[in-house]
Parts: structure tokens; sequence; C-alpha cells
């Protein structure tokens, strides 16, 4: 007789597990191209069955480290697998240059990249998820190392391949590219820029076959027309992206303007003004008057 | 858990786990979105897989009325989606059960212990509202004696299937064969007379779009579904503050002597009211200063909360849950327009 039937249900219930698992990782391999031979899983904190491959997707020979000075924040429950809210933070590090995000098992794993340029190595957007995934943070540094932060993301599954909210309402058309936003002010004199812009996000991979539609591209300027910072944007970022980042504005602009494009060639432009520089733009600036 | 709530609850005999769990699962997670789910918690560990009897505890709570006590968790494996308080009647007629619980093996376990307590049939199921932890039982009892207002019918419509899905990944196996079953009469505000029992329904709202509260005026029981909380945090995910507000101020002026919250034990005070409007003042004040900080949902999630709740299970896992639910609808309210055509 089985003296614990509970325990050794839950034995063969794991080995279970681990054989689906494994069958899981082989598909996925065959699915996305072989993994080199060569490379080991490493020291991946998460233990990815994905790593491997990320590894070489994303950074090929680049030098790579994890660091817990990346952080990666997500909810420790998922409310909505087509809104799950994400903060991914290298300010810890001096001389961040790229921040990439991305979820080793997601359909598409690139999620955003951020030119930092006048930018803070910071960003927080919300993103599909197709099943439980890790979520990473890569911040490259000016010596060419890339740096990782990481976190387990548990959830149910399905927002990458179920369609737009905005699919259901016949006018989503109407709002496409309409923009709302605010920017507020960082203790450390740089500008925090939070922003949304209706687009329905089409991954391609939507069960009513839409393909894929969604913003690629958003470009933050100063009034001068300088780059402050860019950012890629690919098929997870959520319907209607909202976006968080920090940029070191000009002194004496009272307005940021984002240029953003789409991948079927639509531009958007948006112009948010810094209300507290509103005044400053009616008078001169004191040193000038003298 | 900083508290749990002093009144029994369920405890579950063992059982082996079964592999069905585990492909079912797998299956379900390829399933549709679940859009604002209720109380799904992280549920991976498979060590603890599929006991899978309810072990169903009637507390009386007066001459012919009983109690079955959520537990004050989230849906887990571990507890099968039983967390949500159901209400047991004995009518000369038959017995009158207010909501169904998580399952269909909730339901039929339901169904045959109100048999037990009564010696009679179920004749009458109220549902207080739509959230799967209420409803999933149905399949215990016929279709034709289960009544609930016109808006809880067309809320599982919709969202009924992203439920069972959101369901089946949380609680696992305890949902086998649980289906959508939709109410088979439809009831609005008005007295249901039942065998020497009056049941005043009121049609109410804000915890979500449809909210049934019933006083049994002979035993002057209120079950006021989860538009009342209790020592358990409130959840969010289709609330509406003002109506839910307006729907507390409703219930304050019924009189009384025991108040089943949806979440939490019975008492005679109106604690749970009280409590219930605390929290949610408390949740709108701190996820409104966070949006106007300018802080990401994120870091909205991190903000300290007042000591008072600490004795409120959940607290913090409910206020995280309640931060996603409502900085989206802030950030598309409160921000102005910013596209511009040149």
């Amino acid at each position: 007789m089985n003296a614990d039937p509970q325990a050794s249900g839950a034995r063969a219930t794991a080995r279970l597990f681990g054989r689906v698992r494994a069958l899981v990782a082989a598909l996925s391999a065959l699915l996305l191209g072989a993994m080199p031979a060569s490379a080991a899983p490493g020291d991946d904190p998460l233990r990815s069955i994905m790593w491997t491959e990320m590894k070489a997707q994303f950074f090929a020979d680049e030098p790579v480290v994890f660091d817990e000075r990346v952080k990666v924040q997500v909810p420790r429950v998922v409310e909505d697998q087509a809104q799950v809210p994400i903060t991914a933070d290298a300010r810890a590090l001096d001389g961040v240059k790229k921040l990439v995000v991305f979820a080793d098992l997601n359909p598409i794993q690139h999620v955003a990249t951020l030119d930092v340029m006048k930018a803070s190595p910071f960003i927080a957007l919300r993103m599909k998820v197709e099943q439980a995934t890790p979520v990473r943070a890569a911040a490259q540094t000016a010596d060419g190392v890339w740096h990782i932060g990481s976190v387990f993301l548990d959830a149910a599954g399905g927002g990458c391949s179920a369609p737009a909210m905005a699919r259901k309402d016949a006018d989503w058309s109407q709002t496409l590219g309409h923009a709302q936003g605010k920017l507020y002010r960082e203790l450390d004199g740089s500008v925090r820029v939070r922003f949304r812009v209706r687009h329905p996000m089409d991954t391609g991979l939507a069960r009513d076959n839409t393909p894929s539609f969604f913003i690629e591209k958003l470009d933050l300027r100063s009034e001068q027309g300088e780059q402050l910072a860019t950012l890629d944007l690919r098929e997870p970022v959520s319907e209607d992206p909202t976006l968080t980042v920090l940029v070191r504005m000009p002194l004496n602009d009272s307005v940021l303007t984002i240029l953003g494009r789409d991948n079927q060639g639509e531009e958007y432009r948006s112009i948010i003004p810094a209300s507290w520089r509103q005044s400053a733009t009616s008078d001169p600036p004191a040193r000038n008057a003298e | 858990m900083p508290v749990t709530i002093d009144k029994p609850g369920h405890s579950f005999s063992d059982a082996t786990g079964s592999p069905e769990a585990l492909s079912r699962r797998a299956a379900l997670q390829r399933l549709a979105r679940i859009a604002a789910l209720p109380m799904i918690a992280a549920a991976f560990d498979i060590s603890h897989a599929a006991p899978l009897t309810y072990d169903l505890k009637p507390v009386g709570i007066g001459e012919g009325v009983w109690v079955l006590y959520g537990v004050p968790e989230p849906i887990e494996r571990s507890n099968g989606g039983a967390i949500a308080n159901i209400t047991i009647f004995d009518t000369r007629d038959g017995a009158v059960i207010v909501d169904t619980g998580p399952s269909k093996r909730y339901g039929v376990a339901l169904q045959a212990l109100a048999r037990e307590l009564t010696g009679k049939s179920v004749v009458r199921v109220y549902l207080t509202h739509f959230h799967p932890d209420h409803v999933f039982g149905n399949q215990g009892f016929e279709a034709a004696a289960i009544a609930a207002p016109q808006g809880v019918i067309d809320g599982l419509t919709s969202l009924g299937e992203d439920f069972a899905s959101a369901m089946y990944h949380a609680a696992g196996d305890w949902m086998r064969g649980t289906q959508l079953m939709l109410p088979g009469k439809v009831v609005a505000d008005g007295v249901e007379e039942i065998g020497g029992r009056r049941f005043a329904l009121h049609a109410l709202s804000g915890h979500t779009p449809s909210d049934l509260a019933i006083l049994e005026e002979v035993s002057g029981v209120l079950v006021a579904g989860d538009l009342v909380f209790l020592d358990r945090a409130p959840t969010t995910p289709h609330a509406d503050l003002e109506l839910w507000r307006a729907s507390l101020d409703r219930l304050g002026a019924i009189k009384a002597a025991h108040v089943v919250p949806g979440h939490g034990p019975v008492e005679g005070a109106p604690r749970g009211l009280e409590q219930t409007r605390d929290w949610l003042g408390m949740v709108e004040e701190k996820i409104r200063a966070a949006f106007e900080r300018g802080l990401t949902i994120n870091e909205a999630m991190q903000e300290p909360l007042p000591e008072w709740v600490g004795k409120i299970a959940l607290a913090r896992y409910e206020y995280e849950r309640s931060v996603m639910h409502f900085f989206p609808r802030l950030e598309a309210g409160q921000w102005p327009r910013v596209d511009s055509k040149n």
C-alpha cells in the first residue's frame, strides 16, 4: 500500500510536468531554428529554456551579464493578458546607451527598445503576454556590455492571439492616432513624459487573421527638433500604447514633440506642453534681459 | 497573511493528484484573454494538485439560516475557488440559496447539503452578481430555479466564457465539467414570498454593473453580496465607486439583524458597510494621488497603505489589482489631448 497517496500523486504529476516541459522546449527549439550547439544556458537566474536563443537573438557575440541593478517590475497577478504593466529601470547604471525589453516565451519576444540619448534608461509600458514568461530588460553601457535584469511573470495567456478590443468597435479608425499625455517634473530636473496614443497594435497573430498593424517608432524631440530619445515598439506593446519615459528637455523648451510612425507608414505627431514652463515663453529669460 | 477571519472555513479532504489537471491546464493556457478577472493568484505550484472534495461546513446564523464561509484568500488550487460566502434558507416549500460557488463540483455539493439541512429540494437560487466565485456552481441546480437581475445575465453572457477560462487556470481540476449556465428567471426590485419567508430584492450596482442584495424579512438576514466585504479587501475589476457608495447608502438604510457580506464574517452591526466604504475611499484617493504625481502603474502599486488596513486580509493584493483597474481609466479620462495635425 502507498503510505502517502497525495505525495505519490504529486510526484507523478511532477514527472508528467517535466516531460511536457521537455517536449515544449524541444518543439520551441524546432520552431525557432536549432539552438546554437556551443552556447550553454549560462547562469540565467530564471533558468529559461529560451535563454540561449534569446542571447543569440538580441546580443549575438556581445558581452552579457546578469545584473540585479537593472530592475524589471511586473504585477504579481495579471488582470488582463493584453495589458500587463511593466517598468524597466536601469538608472542604477551609468552610461546606458540602450534599453531593450523582451519576453522569452512570447511568440514575438522583442517588446521595445529605448535609444537613450538625452533620456534616462527607464521605460514603462503595457504589453501583451501569450503565457507565463520571463520578462527582461537589457541595458547596454558605454563599454558595450549588456546588463540583464529579469523577472518571471505568471499569466494564463492569450494576449497576443486575441484580437484588439478596438476591433469590436466599428469606429476604431475614427480615433486612430488620437493622443493624450502630460509632462511631469522630476526631482532631478528631468522631465517625465507620460503618453497614450490610440492604436490597435495588431500582432498579426490574432485568431481573426487581422494582419499586423502597430506603431513601430516614436521619436521624442526638443523645440529645435533635436532628438531626445527614440523608441522602437514591437507587436507585443498593448493596444493604445501608454508609455512613460524620462528625458532631459532643454531648459528653455516649453513643449515636447513626439513623432510617431506605424508599420503601414502612417505618421503621428503630438505636442505636449510643460505647463510649469509655459509662462517663461512670454517673458525673455532673466539673464537675456541684461 | 496578516489576519485570517476568525470563523470556521473550509477544510478539504485529501485526494491523489490527477494528471488530467495538467493537460487541461496546458490546453486552457491557450484560451481567450481574461478581461479584468477577479482574484486570480499565481497558481503554479503543482505539488498539491487537485484535492477533489469540498468539505462544506454550514454555520447557523438564525432559525433555519446557514452560511458557508469562503476562505479569505485569492482563488487558488489549494481552495478550489471557494472564497465567497454562500447562504442557505429553509422554507416550508423548500430550500432557498444565495450564490452557487465557484464550480460545478461545488454546486452539486451545495445542492446535496441544502437537501440534507432542510430535508427538501431547492426551490430558488438567487445570484448576487456575475463574478465567477459566486455563479459557477449553477450546474448543481435547475436553470428555472436560478434567478438574477437582467444585468447579471447580460454580464455572464458577455464575460462568462472568459471567466471560465480564468477559473480553470487558477483553480485547475476543481473546475472539471464546469460550464457557464445562465439563470432561467429574471428578477427586479420587489418581494418574493416563498414558503413563509419574504425575500425583499434590491437591484443595486457599483461592485459590478448589476448587484442584487436580498433582505429576508422574517429572519432579518441581509445578504449583501459583494457590495459588502468585511476583514477581506474589496475587489474592483468591474467597479463604479460612485454607484457602489450609493448602494452602500441604500443598504445602510435597511434594518437588518445580520449582514452576510460577500466575503468575511456575518455580523449584526454595520461594520462591513463602513469598512467597505472606508476602503473604497482610501483606494480611490491613493490611486488618484499616484496618478497625479505621474507614477507608472508599477510604481503606484508600491505606494504605502495606511496602517488601519493591516487587519484586512489581502489588503495589498487587492490594492495592487485596483491600481490596474483604475489607472487606465484615469489616463484615458484625465490627460488632455496632445495630437496635432501639423
